[in-house]
């Protein structure tokens, strides 16, 4: 049966579309079929993130319009066998998703696929209520910074409000996974705790991406940080939080705790 | 990140920088509702198709590779032996 995760976060910018790419390439390399869909109509970005840009033929639009079947608008990844991407629509018609057609295309990808992965858009308009509707559980992507930890707490709210789960009386699985994070500022008191972030929050922890130069390379490149240097520190975090995500109990690791005296010598001198 | 990765590595952003501006040239088209060339192929195609034959969209798989200077369109059909279109 297939697990239905959202990645959302109110706030844009924050790395959902990052995250999305990165957590459905680590599952789908577990060997578990896995589609990642954009819901962001009219600024689709999830297709050039994950390097399909040239590829795609038909979207998420065409195949709820009645235009294309499902698998025509599925686009395989050239890396991995079994990721799929379906890509959001170009249009300006705000109307184009309609809660129907995104009903039956959830429906029928759960009879194939292991993972289905919702990339929302920033914002708490239809395409972000949508994205969240048939979600199983949800990825709350956050930045250690105000405005990003309070726009969450609304999209949490949300979560438990307007979801087929909450209508259903059911519990929303929820997932905190801090992004962007730096713990040498941090440390110097510079920047929100993981601790002070879980606290606000209230919802378990399942990683923390360190602010990298390898996500914005793996980004320039069209690959999923995940699929890119799999060495570098963002693609550990992910990996490890994908595997959370499926279930496996992993400790959260601080990215940076175990620094060189010498970045510990320089992280003290700037305080 | 090892020490001979990181003199070996080319920066990424040139990368970056090509794929934008075949993406966008592409996109760029589409302003004012038109389709770019290869989306019009593609449908015209399909149409003419559908005109001869009935088209089961199951057995209809399309490809298209975006390029610099070329792009590609790949329309495979599986047309079966007594497929004609009955005349209406």
């Amino acid at each position: 049966m297939a697990k239905v995760i959202v990645v959302t976060s109110g706030k844009g910018g924050v790395g959902k579309t990052t995250s999305t790419a990165a957590l459905g390439a680590a599952l789908a390399q577990r060997g578990e079929k896995t589609v990642v869909i954009d819901f962001d109509v009219g600024l689709r970005n999830l297709d050039l993130v994950m390097g399909a840009e040239r590829r795609v033929v038909y979207d998420l639009v065409n195949v709820i319009q009645g235009d294309a079947k499902l698998p025509q608008a599925l686009i395989r990844d050239k890396r991995v066998e079994t990721l799929f991407l379906l890509p959001a629509s170009q249009t300006r018609d705000k109307d184009a998703l309609t809660s129907e057609g995104v009903e039956i295309v959830m429906e029928t990808l759960k009879r194939h696929f292991d993972w289905i992965i919702c990339d929302s858009p920033a914002g708490i308009e239809r395409g972000a209520t949508l994205a969240m509707r048939h979600a199983d559980a949800a990825v709350i992507v956050t930045n250690p910074e105000v405005s990003s930890v309070r726009d969450s707490d609304r999209i949490i709210g949300l979560l438990d409000s307007k979801t087929l789960k909450a209508e259903n009386g059911e519990r929303m699985e929820k997932h905190l996974l801090l992004t962007r994070y730096d713990p040498v500022r941090a440390a110097r008191g510079d920047m929100l705790k993981v601790d002070d972030v879980l606290e606000i929050l209230s919802i378990p922890l399942l990683g923390i991406i360190p602010e990298s130069m390898e996500v914005l390379r793996a980004s320039n490149l069209g690959t999923p940080v995940t699929l890119a240097d799999k060495t570098s520190a963002p693609a550990m975090a992910y990996e490890q939080a994908a595997r959370r995500l499926a279930g496996e109990i992993i400790p959260v690791t601080i990215p940076g705790e175990r620094r060189s005296i010498l970045a510990k010598m320089f992280g003290r001198r700037a305080a | 990140m090892s020490l001979f990765t990181f003199f070996n590595r080319k920066g990424s952003a040139p990368a970056a920088r090509e794929r934008l501006q075949i993406l966008l040239a592409h996109e760029r088209v589409n302003i004012g509702g038109q389709s770019d060339l290869v989306t019009l192929l593609r449908e015209e195609i399909l149409a003419v198709v559908a005109k001869h034959v009935a088209i089961d969209p199951e057995k209809v798989t399309v490809t298209m590779e975006r390029g610099d200077n070329v792009s590609t369109l790949e329309v495979d059909i599986e047309i079966p032996l007594h497929a004609e279109k009955k005349a209406a």
